[in-house]
């Protein structure tokens, strides 16, 4: 009997072609080689591929006819939403179809009473918000990317921002998928109740990478917007003090809507980007935003301001209009902008670690920054532990790009260490697989494995990318040797 | 690697005799508590899996919003542990009379009113141990806020009825208790109440439950003092201050209405669906997503209503618990949720037919 790979390697692409041409307008299929070079990879651009060929279906039945193809010819299918993500996940595979979503672009309902809206995956996040706004509704997760990311890639990530800690992740604020599986059969999952009847597959399929099916539709949760919010800043001389501050944030009952430290160098970056007004001198710089009412946040800024002088802010303001509020965020937000001008490449990291481990991982990151002589700028999701070291290097020096990479495995190895793990939201994709045995063992992966082959029996769905295929790997599709990790 | 044998850590045993069930193709029906026995799932009459004794909390760190505590641990041992530091279970579980547990409540994803705004026990689960139906001890998710390492398989344990595998160890997300709540009331029908609950729960105030009952729309406002006094003062309505044993009977479900024995109903729908009289009294919570009814009923009936409220209807309690309990699912869910199954436990020997007779 011949195997998966055996049957795809004998389906000449001229075939593949000749099928998708039945389906989808010639517009919608892309074939040369330079014309594919804006889909060879995601944000994180030092993992390129190109594909066989790029299809761009216009409707959900297209997606479907598509899939379908794919599955009788066993070629590999690797969906792609708006390639802002930075794990490589939407990396195409070189015998496959790269399955684009853009165009899958519209808004279909907003349920202002039942505050809910229906979307198409390519949707982007910043959109979902804006059209809400007529409601004084809004899309709760926002990821830095929120102008181009799209909701399809929000749930195959399980995408955060800077407002989890309170309005929590996609997994969250989603309601329910319309979903295609990898033989192009659809099913709807969750609903527009609370919870599933059977399994809850809304939660197994958010943050699946693309590797168990295709998102075709979203519902998601909108939740009212604050009447007001108001960001208080603080710095530190100390990154300790900076940590303990968090802790005491907490400690007083005090849930923010957003608390995003910055170090030494970040802070620099990023004032001289954005001339936001952050204390150039400070170790470490707190932003600490609390949104509600404009009762809850006078109590709750007041709160926040006291307990930063009582630890010893070196300095400290509190937003006194939305002007000001904008600002303390801009610097912050262009903060990735801001150090990759320091360096001709950065590459983020995405660990996320127990809170009171901050201090002592980045201390070890610094030790690491000094021996790898590669230039470290930590911003960081202090409310919920999500740290974001960017590494600084000159990806045009394969030395360097080596160093990068490795200093990068160290600190998720680090992350494990102190009872965190390799991935707060960014997700494995092809970056971190190799890192999946820190975190899990054997048979936890295995496990993984077995989901995945429940889902997607000929590995067809996104090959090499998520999680590490142990014991099928004769059949399975992997990518070329030059992307598959130790 | 396995845990050590601390005490309240049964690992070893229940390890061992998951192995030997599973050698012995004997089908086992994990149990706690017992408080969820005769509700939920359909009957099943494995023997008994006694895990009550695998108990305790493991690792609390309030400054780090963690706690950590085996699946036979009492709600109750984990709400007094929270309380001393403030804190609480943000999803409000119900705690049965005292014999509810951790494992359990996850296992039924049970959650109280507060769960459209501070989530239910899925929403806070950051991280599980579990031991499937190969007998192996596996570690996902973890203590810290955001983790996509992996599928989500903590969260796929709510609602599973264990039947994906014997829960060890749960690591929960937890919430500050809020400074100050009340509640107000108004005397309103039903459908101009879920109406009101909705447009309510679209304004930015700090609303934590919303429930019609007896002709009664009840609002419960939770937070910093200043915010729910004025928003009180703002939205009018009968006040009730202190203590309100409505929001604690209708979790524990000890309302007058849930009493006796006859079949109990409950529809997970959109929060706004329109409310069918022809079922007889009914009791709205979650602002309008859970709702009750009682008596025999025509399951036909009861699933076109679901149906069109784009959710899912389930007998809770009573009834016939031998056929079906909760809403069909389509073909191909059924085949994917079976080959789930079967990756976890190929063998069906974890709480056969719990959940779905051919799960």
């Amino acid at each position: 009997m011949s195997t998966a790979r055996d049957l795809a390697q004998a389906v000449p692409r001229a075939e593949l072609l000749r099928c998708l041409q039945k389906i989808l307008p010639a517009t919608g299929i892309i074939q040369d080689q330079e014309s594919q070079r804006p889909f060879e990879c995601d944000a994180l651009t030092i993992y390129r591929e190109l594909p066989s060929l790029v299809a761009l279906p216009d409707t959900t039945a297209q997606v479907q006819e598509v899939l379908r193809v794919c599955h009788r010819l066993q070629v590999p299918v690797v969906a792609r939403g708006s390639g802002t993500g930075l794990c490589a996940g939407a990396m195409p595979h070189p015998e496959g179809v790269l399955l684009g979503l853009s165009k899958l672009d519209r808004i279909l309902d907003i349920d202002p009473l039942a505050r809910t809206a229906t979307l198409q995956p390519g949707v982007s996040n910043l959109a979902i918000s804006d059209a809400a706004a007529r409601y004084g509704l809004y899309y709760g997760p926002d990821p830095s990317s929120q102008i181009a990311c799209s909701i399809g890639g929000n749930v195959a990530e399980n995408s955060g921002g800077v407002h989890c800690l309170k309005y929590g992740l996609t997994v969250h604020n989603i309601l329910s998928l319309e979903l295609l599986t990898v033989e192009g059969d659809s099913l709807t999952i969750g609903g527009q109740g609370l919870d599933s009847a059977g399994y809850d597959l809304m939660a197994l399929l958010t943050g699946s990478e693309g590797l168990l099916g295709v998102v075709t539709e979203v519902t998601v949760r909108l939740l009212p917007s604050p009447e007001v919010a108001q960001v208080v800043m603080a710095g530190f001389d100390s990154v300790n003090t900076a940590g303990d501050a968090v802790a005491a944030i907490i400690a007083a009952g005090i849930i923010p809507a957003g608390l995003e430290m910055m170090d030494r160098l970040a802070i620099q970056a990023a004032e001289d980007f954005a001339q936001a007004g952050y204390p150039r001198d400070a170790a470490a710089v707190l932003l600490c935003e609390v949104d509600g009412t404009r009762e809850e946040v006078a109590t709750h800024s007041d709160k926040v301001a006291s307990l930063f002088r009582e630890l010893g802010a070196s300095s400290l303001q509190v937003s006194q209009n939305e002007a000001e509020r904008a600002l303390l965020w801009k610097g912050r937000k262009s903060a990735f902008p801001a150090v990759g001008r320091l360096a001709p490449d950065y590459y983020c990291m995405d660990g996320t670690i127990p809170r009171s481990q901050v201090s002592f991982v980045l201390n070890e990151i610094s030790r690491l920054s000094q021996l790898y002589k590669l230039r470290v700028a930590n911003v960081f999701h202090a409310g919920d532990g999500n740290l974001h070291p960017l590494i600084l290097f000159d990806a045009s020096d394969p030395q360097e790009i080596q160093k990068a990479e490795e200093f990068g495995r160290k600190i998720l190895e680090l992350s494990v260490k102190v009872g965190g793990c390799i991935t707060g939201e960014h997700g494995v994709g092809l970056e971190k697989l190799g890192q999946m045995p820190t975190q899990f063992s054997t048979a936890e992966l295995l496990q993984f494995e077995d989901i995945k082959h429940a889902f997607d029996p000929g590995l067809t769905l996104n090959p090499g990318k998520g999680v590490p295929i142990l014991k099928r790997c004769q059949e399975y599709r992997a990518l070329p040797k030059r992307h598959q990790h130790a | 690697m396995l845990s050590g044998t601390a005490a309240g850590d049964r690992n070893l045993e229940i390890i061992a005799a998951i192995a030997e069930a599973r050698s012995a193709k004997r089908p086992v029906y994990i149990s706690a508590g017992g408080s969820k026995r005769q509700l939920i799932g359909r009957s099943c009459d494995a023997p008994i899996l006694d895990v009550s004794s695998h108990s305790g909390v493991i690792d609390y760190q309030p400054a780090e919003l963690v706690i950590s505590a085996r699946a036979g641990t009492p709600l109750t041992t984990l709400i007094e542990t929270l309380q001393e530091q403030g804190q609480m279970l943000s999803f409000d579980p119900p705690v049965l009379g005292g014999t509810a547990t951790l494992g359990g409540t996850l296992a039924c994803n049970l959650s109280g009113p507060a769960r459209p705004w501070s989530g239910s026990v899925r929403d806070m689960v950051l991280g599980v141990k579990l031991i499937n139906g190969k007998a192996e001890l596996l570690n996902f998710g973890g203590k810290v806020m955001k983790n996509v390492a992996g599928y989500d398989v903590s969260r796929l344990q709510a609602g599973a009825l264990g039947t994906l595998g014997v829960l060890s160890e749960i690591h929960l997300k937890v919430l500050p208790c809020p400074e100050h709540s009340l509640s107000l009331s108004y005397e309103m029908p039903v459908q101009q109440a879920i109406e009101t609950m909705n447009r309510r729960a679209g304004e930015p105030k700090p609303l934590t439950g919303a429930c019609w009952i007896d002709g009664r729309l009840h609002l419960r406002l939770a937070g910093a003092t200043a915010a729910v006094e004025h928003t009180a003062g703002a939205w009018g309505g009968e006040v009730h201050r202190g203590d309100n044993r409505l929001w604690h009977d209708l979790r524990e479900m000890t309302l007058p209405f849930f009493a006796g024995n006859a079949p109990l109903w409950r529809f997970s729908i959109k929060a706004t669906a329109p409310v069918d009289t022809s079922l007889g009294p009914t009791v709205i919570d979650w602002c309008g997503a859970q709702r009750w009814v009682r008596g025999e009923q025509d399951y036909t009936s009861l699933q076109k209503i679901a149906t069109a409220g784009q959710g899912h209807v389930a007998l809770f309690r009573g009834g016939n618990r031998i056929d079906e309990v909760r809403s069909p699912l389509s073909a191909v869910e059924q085949r994917l949720q079976q080959r789930l199954k079967q990756s976890f436990d190929p063998d069906g020997i974890l709480n056969p037919g719990r959940l779905y007779s051919w799960l």
